[in-house]
């Protein structure tokens, strides 16, 4: 292995490790907010990955009608809820709200030529079409579990998985989708490369990083939330929905998942079913982080895509096996730690 | 004994089924035994001891890996060439690296709680497919052919018909083993695993122990299976050792029933005969170019979930009569030996003795330079206003917790660096201020769960139901201990079901059952009735005439000052008075503590 080979492959784990990061990262706040293991982030990265390279080939999509379903249900489980009591004006607003966030999509997907928008416009409608289903996620398959075991929101996050696969499948077909890169430069310093695309996809992951950091230390959504990863029963006391804290966080596990999906298009292939690995990587790294800490488990992620990148390099076939045995070392350490009985 | 029928009822079907159904049917048939088999051992590690595994797939791959290597390789190393090709060798050898396996991962990841295991065995499934993958020597991903059949005593089972009866017989057996163990003492040990673990300790079982069996075991189900599968199928790649499989086998199990022995039958074959039935009919409805029937799949488990969290067996349970569903399984023999007791230390010897105590949490001190001894056949009431540091004191005598500094001496021996069960072995029990018991068991299991050190029988005859005897001196102890705390007429109630006063008593019976020469009581009067105090008041002197060391904690000052011999004072952590119930009671300082000083 020479210096450019080396690069190349810091590259590679750099931009995969900075992905795996922002996954670890949603995964984290959505079990210290919830107790769900998202696993069906990974559909989400697929979903956006997909729909860019559908969009760009000028496939018809087909995802607005899953996302109409879906918010039509959402909806209607609201009235229906709603049937015995009054209907306040607020909700009134937030339905017409809803009505109005669809019609508007439906209009954009079904008018223009999308291959031929701007980049960033397919970007944003990609966004606009799958974040929503966060939300709607949780509404339909966890708020009804919320006091549920951990058992059964596990089963139940892996089943929601094992429907997105197939969704994904029907919606996107068995093709692999591939994006075009957001800019095709390569930089040069001295007689090393540097793909344009990798540095978009580490600079994006430390702003949307940063973003997250911003958000929770400083603004009070960000605030009630933490309350909720803290204590669910003293936020709740304190006047934070735990409906709230569960939709805000599956909407900020959809959105980065989502714009994880589109950042790494250009770089790899993706499949309807390749997301669950790219989302157990994402947990290695936030079981690294003790599924409590986020610098860790962000550090770990890193570690992982780094890794990931030379075992490909070493021993190709060993790729996967080196990886999720990455772990061991970390639960023999937490286990040394963990001295006491816990009860749950 | 309606459901023995039953279960006659289904046997015989099942002999009869490979004469009179058709070959793709048996085919369907043996695959739902293969499943049940490792779904069985799910029900034990997920259900009954409540731990998630994913990687049931990979133990059922490494066997069946396993024995196709020893009986399709045509040249083993010297080491193993004795092994001739023997399918039965390829059993032991399997059986003997899940184990090994097991008890390394076990041992990895069993002290840790809740979510890393699934996460743990997520990693070693997906790693362990991988790997089947790279193995040139066993095919790759395109697998394995030709493996031969097994023969018993010349007899050659190659045809499905025939390993239907093999399947079905061992997971009958797995399934008579499954149903000994969990009504054993081990067993009552691994139920405590969900929800008690505590609580265990304290009656002196090793959780991890218990762990580590209903792990070791499950994983030897899944090699069975995997071992059965590779001689039944004659060919194996790696795809149905991956993921996937972990997960539907938890489907499986979920689907059934997690906590029955008869939801591992009834998920596994619903859960395949409704996949059959899905690649069937959703191309018939839908049409064929999507994968219908994961979605549909998909949804249908989130719905069972919504549901029925406990799976369809406890559903189907509910239909039947009710004389069906006695919780009277257990029989207790009153004349079996009663257990030996432990000598009771001389009375008035000092038995626990804390010296200069002191807990700091932070910067807080919860108890500071507290001294107190315990002799053996007196009854000594710690009492304090709210806040004053009784309960970190008691957690620090019964070994939960450890002083900053000082230290706790019982019956001569320091208690640093013990816990709870080395305590418990010691001889000394205690009581909960929140009661902790397994609100779905019986009162007498419960109870019998405080005997778990005076057995000694292990596992596998706990299995085989060999140690019967034994068994029945526990229970008849914990019998014996029940009626002693009153609570005679409720022995085969579900301990849920009592009031919160007889919880408390159940507790006292549970401790008693350890034979110990120290108790310590953490608020017993709390929610009882006058009459039920008064019980329990006569019981403690009665216990106390037997010459062990009884320690109360209590609120109920009318109660602590018939009963204790001495009394111990507590306030902002420090000890302020001590002495006789009647100089308590004139303490100046004692009376401010209660009462409020003059401003």
């Amino acid at each position: 292995m020479n210096v450019q080979v080396a690069a190349l492959l810091g590259q590679d784990g750099l931009t995969n490790g900075a992905i795996y990061a922002l996954l670890s990262l949603s995964i984290l706040l959505v079990f210290t907010v919830t107790r769900i293991l998202l696993i069906p982030l990974g559909e989400f990265v697929t979903f956006g990955a997909l729909t860019m390279a559908a969009i760009q080939t000028g496939k018809p999509l087909a995802l607005e009608w899953l996302l109409a379903t879906l918010m039509l249900i959402d909806i209607a489980l609201d009235v229906y809820s709603r049937r015995d009591r009054t209907v306040s004006r607020k909700q009134y607003q937030m339905i017409a709200l809803k009505a109005a966030y669809l019609a508007v999509v439906l209009f954009v997907t079904q008018t223009f030529t999308l291959s031929e928008l701007p980049m960033l416009a397919q970007s944003i409608l990609t966004l606009c079409l799958i974040v929503p289903m966060g939300p709607i996620m949780y509404r339909l398959f966890f708020q009804p579990l919320a006091d549920a075991a951990p058992l059964v929101l596990l089963i139940v996050s892996i089943a929601v998985h094992v429907a997105m696969v197939g969704i994904g499948l029907l919606l996107f077909g068995p093709e692999g989708g591939h994006t075009k890169p957001f800019s095709n430069s390569m930089l040069q310093i001295s007689n090393i490369f540097i793909k344009s695309q990798a540095l978009w996809v580490i600079f994006s992951a430390l702003f949307l990083i940063l973003a997250l950091f911003f958000a929770f230390e400083r603004t009070l959504y960000g605030k009630a939330l933490r309350a909720a990863a803290v204590n669910q029963v003293g936020a709740r006391l304190l006047g934070i929905s735990p409906v709230f804290a569960g939709k805000a966080t599956f909407a900020l596990a959809a959105f980065i998942g989502c714009a994880s999906g589109i950042l790494i298009a250009p770089i790899t292939t993706l499949y309807y079913d390749s997301g669950f690995v790219i989302s157990l990587k994402g947990f290695v790294g936030a079981i690294i982080g003790g599924l409590a800490s986020y610098p860790i488990a962000a550090f770990g992620a890193v570690v992982v895509g780094l890794i990931e990148a030379f075992s490909m390099f070493w021993a190709s076939s060993y790729k996967e096996i080196i990886v999720f045995t990455l772990i061991i070392p970390f639960l023999i350490w937490r286990s040394m730690k963990a001295s006491h009985v816990e009860d749950e | 004994m309606k459901p023995r029928i039953l279960i006659i009822l289904v046997a015989c079907v099942a002999l009869l089924a490979p004469l009179v159904l058709p070959s793709f049917q048996i085919t369907l048939l043996n695959y739902i035994g293969l499943y049940a088999l490792v779904v069985l051992g799910l029900v034990l590690l997920t259900g009954v001891g409540g731990m998630t595994s994913f990687g049931q797939a990979a133990f059922v791959g490494l066997s069946a890996y396993t024995t196709t290597y020893l009986t399709t390789t045509a040249a083993l190393p010297d080491w193993l060439s004795w092994t001739n090709g023997s399918p039965w060798f390829g059993l032991v050898f399997g059986l003997l690296l899940t184990a090994a396996i097991a008890l390394i991962l076990g041992a990895l990841t069993l002290r840790l709680s809740g979510h890393y295991l699934p996460l743990g065995t997520i990693a070693w499934g997906i790693s362990l497919y991988y790997f089947f993958g790279t193995m040139t020597s066993m095919g790759g991903h395109t697998g394995v052919s030709d493996i031969p059949p097994l023969t018993f005593f010349g007899l050659i089972l190659d045809q499905g018909e025939e390993m239907f009866y093999v399947i079905w017989v061992i997971l009958a057996a797995a399934m008579f083993i499954t149903h000994n163990l969990l009504s054993s003492r081990e067993g009552r040990a691994i139920r405590a695993l969900k929800g008690g673990q505590l609580m265990a300790e304290a009656m002196g079982v090793n959780t991890f122990r218990s762990k580590m069996i209903a792990f070791v075991i499950s994983a030897l189900f899944a090699a069975l299976s995997g071992w059965l599968y590779a001689h039944t199928q004659r060919f194996i790649n790696p795809s149905p050792f991956g993921l996937h499989m972990g997960i539907d086998y938890l489907f499986m199990a979920l689907i059934g029933g997690v906590s029955s022995v008869w939801g591992a039958l009834l998920g596994a074959g619903t859960l395949t005969i409704m996949k059959q039935w899905l690649e069937d009919l959703l191309p018939l409805i839908l049409g064929s170019d999507g994968q219908y029937e994961s979605i549909v799949f998909g949804l249908l488990i989130v719905l069972l979930m919504q549901r029925s969290p406990s799976g369809l067996w406890p559903f189907l349970v509910k239909l039947t009569p009710s004389s069906w569903r006695s919780n009277n399984h257990l029989t207790i023999d009153d004349n079996a030996k009663t257990l030996d007791r432990r000598d009771l230390p001389a009375r008035e010897s000092l038995l626990l003795e804390a010296k200069d105590v002191t807990r700091r949490f932070g910067g807080l001190i919860a108890n500071n330079k507290m001294n107190l001894s315990l002799h053996a056949g007196e009854i000594l009431a710690l009492i304090g206003p709210n806040g004053a540091g009784k309960s970190t004191m008691f957690n620090q005598l019964s070994a939960v917790d450890t002083p900053t500094e000082g230290e706790i001496i019982f019956r001569g021996k320091s208690l640093k660096g013990k816990n709870a069960r080395q305590v418990a072995e010691m001889g000394m029990s205690r009581t909960f201020q929140h009661v902790k018991m397994l609100p779905t068991m019986s009162v007498l299991e419960n109870v019998a769960l405080g005997a778990h050190m005076r057995g000694q029988k292990g596992v596998i005859s706990a299995s085989l139901h060999l140690e019967r005897e034994e068994e029945q001196r526990l229970l008849k102890e914990a019998k014996l201990q029940i009626e002693r705390v009153g609570l005679g007429e409720y022995v085969f109630e579900e301990a849920g079901n009592l009031a919160l006063g007889q919880q408390r008593l159940l507790e006292i019976a549970r401790a008693l059952c350890s034979d110990p020469c120290a108790l310590l009581l953490d608020e017993p009067a709390a929610g009882l009735r006058f009459l039920e105090k008064q019980a329990l008041a006569e019981l403690l002197v009665k216990l106390r005439g037997e010459g062990l060391a009884i320690l109360l904690v209590e609120h109920d000052m009318d109660f602590v000052m018939n009963l204790a011999n001495r009394i111990v004072v507590m306030e902002f952590g420090e000890l302020i008075a001590e002495g006789l119930p009647h100089e308590i009671q004139t303490n100046p300082a004692v009376l401010e503590a209660y009462l409020g000083g003059v401003e």
